[in-house]
């Protein structure tokens, strides 16, 4: 025998199930006066650095049927390419920016939609940049843990080519399910979450 | 928050045989919504490394009290009156300070107050069922509700959910993110469900069963559940190749 490293177990995730909007968005699931808004519904204000744009898509189940009970975050940098998080030491990002949303999906369309603005480019660990992204981080019931993945930029050819976890993708018909396509001000990003067109998800 | 000064490595690699794995298919749901090509794997970067962290000046008076938080004046929730606390730790045993929880559940009689929700059991004017709270410098948190009841659910012709608390925990970083439930000491719903059984070891699932606490009772008021909770634990350095800052 030797000595026990002594390290803890994770606690275990369990879906979040079909009332998920009661703890994290009780506004929208009709229980008001608890909370004056829902935390994350707003990451931008009128000083906000950067150029705005509405990101918006629908998930998928393995039947092609959209998920309108999922509850979506993301989390991505500012216009600099700075985090809002007291672990960012390269700098203080954008006060006027959170870098965190949620959006639950609408109950009828499936819809998810933020309000936020293109992200700067961040460092890999060994200093190459990464292409602007947005991580994202889905639950919803059937989802016994959640799914994390990446909104990339279809229209950031050049930076998406040399992006060090897009090229990590073996096999590369995948790589469009991460990115976002340009439709007029705004980004479509769908998520298939089983399937003929599933995305890529990554176990962070 | 803690004065400590932030902690900027990367995670410990998550034990996916411990949680539960994404096709259970007792637990119906999770046959289409579940993905069937494998996880790419992706060593932290600043972007998992780094996550929202919320100050106690967003929680409002009541946040941490749903007997009174949707309670009319003068009036409370139905039910059996429960303290729940612990303390948020990561993996080596370090205790997260300024932790958001927030929690989620269904009033007395397993009633869920939600648009979407059509169990004949009546709602409770004096319930809501939301809550949240930050953990302090040591990592403790604690909150009043009511004991929530056992629920059916659309599943087998006759599931039902054991009681549980839901809880969604934000550490430190984006990649300690996490949604679990908390259920009570002793009930036999717990070994039934399909959606407890999604997880594989029983010692899992042990973790996630609060331990009635007499000691933290309330005499003639509240008695008490202690649930613990343990996010991911963090490395040392942030790069490799990068010594400032380390």
């Amino acid at each position: 025998m030797v000595q026990s490293l002594g390290f803890l177990k994770e606690t275990p995730s369990q879906t979040a199930g079909p009332y998920v909007h009661i703890g994290c968005t009780p506004n929208f699931s009709g229980i008001a006066g608890v909370y004056d808004t829902d935390l994350g519904a707003a990451m931008v204000n009128d000083k906000t650095l950067g150029e705005r744009i509405t990101l918006r898509g629908r998930i998928f189940d393995g039947t092609g049927t959209p998920l309108r009970d999922a509850l979506v975050e993301i989390w991505q940098a500012d216009a600099a390419g700075l985090y809002n998080s007291p672990s960012e030491m390269r700098g203080t990002a954008d006060a006027n920016f959170t870098g965190w949303g949620r959006c639950p999906t609408d109950m009828e369309t499936g819809e998810y939609v933020f309000e936020t603005i293109r992200p700067g480019r961040v460092p890999y660990k060994d200093g190459r940049l990464m292409a602007p992204h947005v991580t994202l981080w889905i639950v919803a019931r059937g989802i016994n843990i959640g799914l994390q993945t990446r909104l990339y930029f279809a229209d950031e050819e050049a930076a998406n080519a040399e992006d060090p976890v897009l090229q990590r993708i073996e096999h590369r018909n995948r790589v469009p399910t991460l990115l976002a396509r340009r439709e007029g001000s705004a980004y479509h990003f769908d998520i298939h979450l089983q399937g003929e067109k599933e995305t890529v998800f990554f176990d962070i | 928050m803690s004065n400590k000064k932030p902690e900027t490595g990367a995670f410990f690699q998550r034990d996916r045989q411990w949680h539960p794995p994404a096709y259970t298919p007792d637990y119906k749901t999770s046959v289409v919504r579940s993905p069937q090509r494998a996880l790419l794997s992706l060593d932290n970067t600043l972007s998992e490394i780094t996550g929202p962290v919320f100050g106690h000046a967003l929680l409002g008076e009541l946040d941490d009290d749903l007997i009174h938080n949707f309670a009319k004046p003068g009036e409370s929730a139905i039910g059996q009156r429960i303290i729940v606390h612990g303390r948020v730790v990561d993996e080596r045993g370090v205790g997260v300070a300024g932790a958001l929880l927030e929690f989620w559940q269904a009033n007395a009689g397993g009633r869920y107050r939600h648009k979407r929700e059509g169990y004949l059991a009546a709602l409770d004017p004096n319930f809501g069922g939301c809550g949240r709270t930050i953990t302090d410098e040591d990592g403790y948190y604690r909150f009043r509700t009511v004991k929530p009841g056992a629920y059916p659910w659309p599943n087998g012709v006759n599931d039902w959910r054991p009681a549980h608390i839901h809880f969604s925990v934000f550490g430190h970083g984006f990649a300690q993110r996490l949604i679990t439930q908390m259920y009570f000491e002793g009930d036999p719903m717990i070994w039934q469900c399909p959606i407890v059984k999604s997880i594989p070891d029983k010692a899992a699932i042990e973790q996630l069963i609060a331990a009635l606490d007499r000691q933290n009772t309330i005499p003639m008021d509240a008695r008490a559940y202690k649930f613990d909770i343990v996010l991911r634990g963090r490395r040392s350095t942030l790069f490799e190749n990068r010594m400032e800052g380390n």
